[in-house]
């Protein structure tokens, strides 16, 4: 599946047949073919690409002979993209066309220990009515001497955001090749300036 | 790798900014011209009134239009970007004190008639005569 690396750039609105479209910008590559996987060599066929450069220094001399065996320059991001294989040595944001499906992977905002309401949704207590130190509380997590615990995967307060997700089946608005630029029609996980990763869709999308 | 995001989001919006529009402010009473599609037609249709807000800025940018029909309060809110606005005229130039004039919601007649600004008015013609 092709895909190309890149950074979030923020959203705004485009206009398109009189409708106003909510699209994230995406800093698309270019990326750089770093190493070609085989199936003789690597037991599977992927392709692994760069991007976004960075001082030398800032990288460590195994990482750095790695790059050499590619001539690239040190680069900051390194992902396998399975079963794609460029023709080029450079992807750029013009492997895909408007109009078509993608899958946009990122790391989202991390938002510390949080509670229940806003991790999982609980609806917690009624702010009034006579309500004391019960609005944001989760309620019961468990019957009595039967079974005497707590459930496995019961939803609790604790850690949120910060995770890899994917949002699948967006659609590409407008590819602007020259300056590198995806817009893709609607949010997109993590924070401005984050690492994305962009593949053709899995599911194909309609 | 320095990228400037500020720039790239305003160098996507560009395209879609809206030079052509006369300068208006809160306070001025414009005609909207809006493209109304209906079925298959497509007529332009007018929205007279006082200019009681401007809001955001850039591709978002939007201004509400008050007038009172039929002794009711009529309210409509245009994007300002939009390609559907075919035309704005500027009938009149106000002179206000605020940049949202919720408080015209509750006057009427005479009391929610706003003072033209003659000075604002002259300009606008200079400025037009020397274009």
């Amino acid at each position: 599946m092709k895909g190309i690396l890149g950074t979030k750039v923020g959203m705004t609105q485009v206009w398109k047949n009189d409708r106003a479209i909510a699209v994230t910008v995406v800093l698309a590559g270019p990326c750089a073919v770093v190493q070609r996987k085989t199936s003789p060599v690597d037991g599977y066929e992927a392709v692994q690409l760069g991007f976004g450069d960075t001082m030398k220094k800032r990288l460590n001399k195994p990482l750095l002979g790695h790059l050499e065996k590619s001539k690239a320059a040190p680069l900051r991001h390194l992902r396998e993209f399975r079963g794609f294989s460029p023709e080029t040595e450079t992807v750029t944001a013009e492997i895909f066309a408007n109009g078509e499906k993608v899958d946009v992977s990122g790391t989202t905002k991390g938002r510390g220990f949080t509670g229940v309401m806003k991790r999982w949704n609980f609806q917690g207590g009624p702010d009034a009515h006579g309500s004391k130190k019960w609005h944001r509380r989760g309620g019961s997590i468990g019957a009595r001497k039967t079974p005497g615990r707590v459930m496995k995967g019961k939803k609790m307060a604790g850690h949120y955001g910060n995770e890899r997700v994917t949002t699948q089946n967006l659609e590409v608005i407008e590819v602007r090749g020259a300056e590198n630029l995806l817009l893709i029609k609607g949010a997109i996980p993590g924070a401005n300036g984050s690492l994305v990763v962009i593949k053709q869709a899995r599911k194909g999308g309609k | 790798m320095k990228i400037n995001r500020g720039a790239i989001i305003k160098s996507v919006e560009q395209a879609f900014l809206r030079n052509d529009l006369p300068d208006f402010q809160p306070g001025d009473t414009v005609r909207v011209d809006y493209k109304v599609t209906e079925g298959a037609r497509t007529r332009v249709q007018g929205f007279e009134g006082v200019v009681i807000a401007m809001n955001n800025r850039g591709t978002g940018k939007s201004f509400t239009v008050r007038k009172v029909a039929f002794n009711e309060g009529v309210e409509r809110i245009f994007p300002f970007n939009t390609p559907l606005i075919d035309k704005v005229t500027v009938l009149e130039r106000g002179k206000v004190r605020r940049a949202k004039l919720y408080y015209l919601r509750k006057l009427r007649g005479k009391a929610a008639k706003i003072k033209a600004d003659r000075g604002r008015m002259a300009k606008a013609t200079a400025n037009a005569k020397a274009k």
